[in-house]
């Protein structure tokens, strides 16, 4: 029986995980809209019940900065009077939420069953070389890969919710469907020149 | 039907308060809202339990505690229930299994630990429990006392199947200055978490990661610091919080506990010794709600060490010159000298410092051996600090309140005491169970002013070394006796080694004294064991009255109102009503 090398958890926490697409996004900073924002949202639980503005929070600051930062994660426990591991497990729970910085536009492909049948694996790998990424560099501790320009960035999720429509992918927000190489090239261009 | 019946068992359990409740085919009563998992262990009938722990909120994850349950079916509109002859509804048993520590016991409830649903339900937990689990028991601290090897021996399956690539975690990490976690050792129980959070209320350990790659984590820069740190060894059911202090020191299938108190302070913190042969292991909290509820401080559970250090002393010892080295000698002839040249003393010169770490029946014996000597000038040495707000009393003696029971002294007296040896006042001292260089303030150099310096203690000590005549008395592991917490509590310390060497304990060193110094009367002269001196003290002390050895058990018994309590304990008791 093999085992399969995992890092220590701890230190992975620890670790500062420079990416280029930090160039993008503004550093994560306190600021008085910043606090202003929390506070309405901690307002929107009853009294005593900061802790569940721990996930919002978490989305608003990545959100503006990409990904949730080590000092992000400070901000957020002292502001809902959490702790710091509790905001992290939190971080690590969800695939969703980033502790790395994506690339100004950030792909997500579908390999879920449906897209996986209809080309969604192949065009992972297509869409790496078109940007730059080596596909091998996609681990389960760290699942996004970071072109060199810090324009792009790409990362294999789960089921888009479009499944009859595969191979479907997502770039920032926004939802692709019926994928192919050729529109891939035209998305590529496309986004490339975006501003 | 019913009505022939002058009462069912549901109404006579209710008027008790309670609910009847089939457990594997037999009836019991238990109070209402008792949770399943402890009705079930109560009538030994056991149910297995990974993150369930009374102290502690219920989580209700590991899914361990599966059990097979059933009520009266619900009833159509209008229907009236049918009782059968025993005056019991039918029970019908649900399909899946519940779990027992989340839920609570209701009127005509069965519950089945034997059947298929939950045997196949444990069987099914621990062989998932398992499919990432490093199996390294032969070399794990846990080993023999483990949860995961207990119930897996008990109710697991003797075969894998997983055969994927298990998934890694971090093994061997420092997670605190006394603390190790193995995070694939770890079942995900929270128990740590929780702990950390509810009791100590430092939120230092949490849950990172999801799935297969959960584990449990302190934040980047922090580490599990707390004095309370290691009660997370005691409970976390495997090994993979392990004590830096105790692993890979011994199996624990070779260790004996013995139940006793903790002699640090004045909470008198129920434990127990883990030895093998004349060696102390390891030092554990043992269960008393009104002591130290399941926990202790971490700086006394590790304060054992100096019982088996080389600085014990094992023989008599004797200074025959004022300048001679002291010199071995044997008991007998050597407590003959002494009454012989304490009888010579004048009692007006002679002082006793005796201690608040001796035991009732030890300070009992001193009380008669000033009585006899005609000894004015005796007080312990004080010793206070501040409470810490949990377990630790700010008396850091274990028996202030048996000092000033039995000798009616608090220490307050002691500084005269002092100012009597430097000034030269009193020429004489007895010192039992301390180093009075210390706290007392006496240095080596008045010591040895004086004309006779009797020591008693267990380990070498400026005073010690300073003395005429040394007699090796023991630690609190190696004697039986009572002493009374600053709650006003009597407990028992129970003997866990043998007195090292030709060492004896205390008590029986006082009672030797005494009986050379001519004492005759005293019953506890001729006592065999402190049992015999505890007797006596109950027929002299009101307090003590009606007292022995037997009813104060392991978990002692309240004999005064001190008034003073302690912060963990008042915490917990509005939480257990
Ligand atoms: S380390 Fe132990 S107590 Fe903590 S979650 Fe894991 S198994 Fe439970
Ligand atoms: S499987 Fe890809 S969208 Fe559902
Ligand atoms: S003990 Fe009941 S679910 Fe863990």
């Amino acid at each position: 029986m093999t085992m399969t090398e995992q890092p220590d958890v701890i230190e992975v926490l620890a670790e500062a995980k420079p990416s280029p697409g930090e160039k993008y996004y503004p550093p994560f900073e306190v600021t008085p809209e910043l606090t202003e924002k929390a506070k309405e949202y901690i307002a929107m639980y009853p009294e005593g019940k900061e802790l569940s503005a721990v996930l919002p929070l978490i989305h608003l600051v990545q959100e503006k900065h990409g990904f949730i930062c080590p000092q992000s994660v400070l901000w957020i426990a002292e502001t809902c009077r959490s702790t710091p591991i509790h905001v992290q497990g939190i971080v690590s729970f969800y695939p969703g939420i980033r502790t790395r910085c994506p690339g100004k536009w950030h792909i997500r492909v579908c390999h879920t069953i449906a897209c996986a049948l209809s080309g969604g694996e192949e065009l992972l790998t297509y869409i790496c070389e078109k940007i730059g990424v080596d596909p091998k560099t996609m681990t389960d501790a760290e699942p996004m890969a970071v072109s060199e320009d810090g324009l792009w960035s790409i990362e294999a999720v789960e089921c888009l919710a479009n499944c009859g429509f595969g191979p479907n992918i997502m770039i920032n927000d926004t939802l692709y469907s019926q994928m192919d190489r050729a529109k891939v090239d035209a998305l590529v261009a496309e986004y490339s020149k975006k501003a | 039907m019913s009505s022939e019946q002058p009462i069912l068992p549901k109404d006579a359990a209710a008027a008790e308060g309670k609910v009847n409740v089939q457990i594997n085919g037999k009836w019991h009563r238990f109070p209402k809202g008792t949770r399943i998992a402890d009705a079930c262990n109560s009538v030994g009938v056991h149910v297995p339990c990974f993150c369930y722990h009374p102290k502690l909120s219920v989580a209700g994850s590991c899914r361990m505690c599966l059990v097979e349950q059933g009520m009266p079916p619900r009833l159509a509109p209008g229907a009236t229930p049918t009782y059968n002859d025993d005056g019991y509804q039918t029970i019908q048993w649900m399909p899946r299994a519940i779990v027992a520590c989340a839920n609570t016991v209701a009127e005509n409830m069965g519950i089945r630990t034997d059947g298929t649903v939950c045997r196949e339900a444990r069987r099914a937990v621990l062989e998932f429990l398992l499919t990432n689990h490093p199996l390294d028991c032969p070399i794990c601290d846990q080993a023999g006392e483990c949860k995961l090897q207990e119930y897996t021996a008990d109710y697991g399956q003797p075969s894998h199947r997983f055969t994927e690539a298990k998934i890694k975690k971090g093994k061997n990490i420092s997670i605190g200055p006394r603390v190790n976690l193995d995070q694939e050792r770890c079942v995900l129980c929270r128990r740590c978490v929780r702990f950390m959070k509810e009791i100590v209320g430092e939120e230092t350990l949490g849950v990172v990661g999801r799935g297969g790659h959960n584990a449990i984590a302190c934040y980047p820069g922090k580490t599990l610091d707390s004095n309370y740190s290691m009660n997370v060894v005691d409970i976390c059911p495997v090994g993979a919080m392990t004590s830096k202090d105790f692993r890979f020191k011994m199996r624990v299938w070779f260790l004996k506990s013995t139940p006793t108190i903790d002699v640090n302070c004045g909470t008198g913190t129920n434990i127990n010794i883990w030895t093998r042969e004349q060696q102390v292991y390891r030092i554990t909290p043992r269960q008393n709600d009104e002591v130290n509820s399941c926990w202790m401080p971490d700086d006394h559970r590790l304060n054992y060490k100096y019982i088996n250090a080389p600085e014990r002393l094992l023989t008599p010892l004797i200074r025959t010159d004022a300048e001679a080295e002291q010199q071995p000698a044997a008991w007998e002839p050597l407590l003959r000298a002494v009454a012989e040249q304490l009888r010579l003393c004048k009692s007006s010169e002679l002082a006793i410092i005796a201690s608040a770490r001796l035991t009732n029946e030890e300070l009992y014996l001193t009380k008669h051996l000033a009585d006899l000597l005609g000894i004015k000038a005796l007080d312990i040495v004080p010793r206070m600090g501040e409470s810490d707000g949990m377990l630790i009393s700010a008396d850091r003696n274990p028996n202030t309140t048996g000092a000033k029971l039995i000798l009616g002294r608090d220490g307050s007296s002691l500084p005269d005491i002092v100012r009597g040896v430097k000034i030269g006042r009193i020429r004489s001292l007895i010192v039992l169970g301390e180093d009075v260089t210390a706290e007392a303030g006496i240095s080596a150099e008045q010591l040895g002013e004086l004309d006779y310096l009797l020591v008693v203690a267990h380990s070498e000590s400026p005073t010690v070394r300073a003395a005429d005549v040394v007699l090796p008395g023991v630690t609190f592991a190696e004697k039986y006796g009572t002493m009374i917490n600053v709650t006003g509590r009597i407990q028992r310390l129970n003997r866990a080694i043998e007195p090292l060497g030709e060492a004896r304990a205390d008590w029986d060193i006082l009672r030797a004294l005494l009986q050379e110094c001519g004492e005759a009367t005293l019953k506890a002269v001729r006592a065999t064991s402190s049992m015999d001196i505890l007797e006596e003290m109950s027929e002299q002390f009101e307090a003590l009255s009606g007292v022995t050895w037997a009813n104060i058990g392991n978990c002692g018994r309240p004999v005064l109102e001190t008034g003073v309590t302690i912060p963990l304990i008042e915490r917990e008791k509005p939480r257990k009503s």
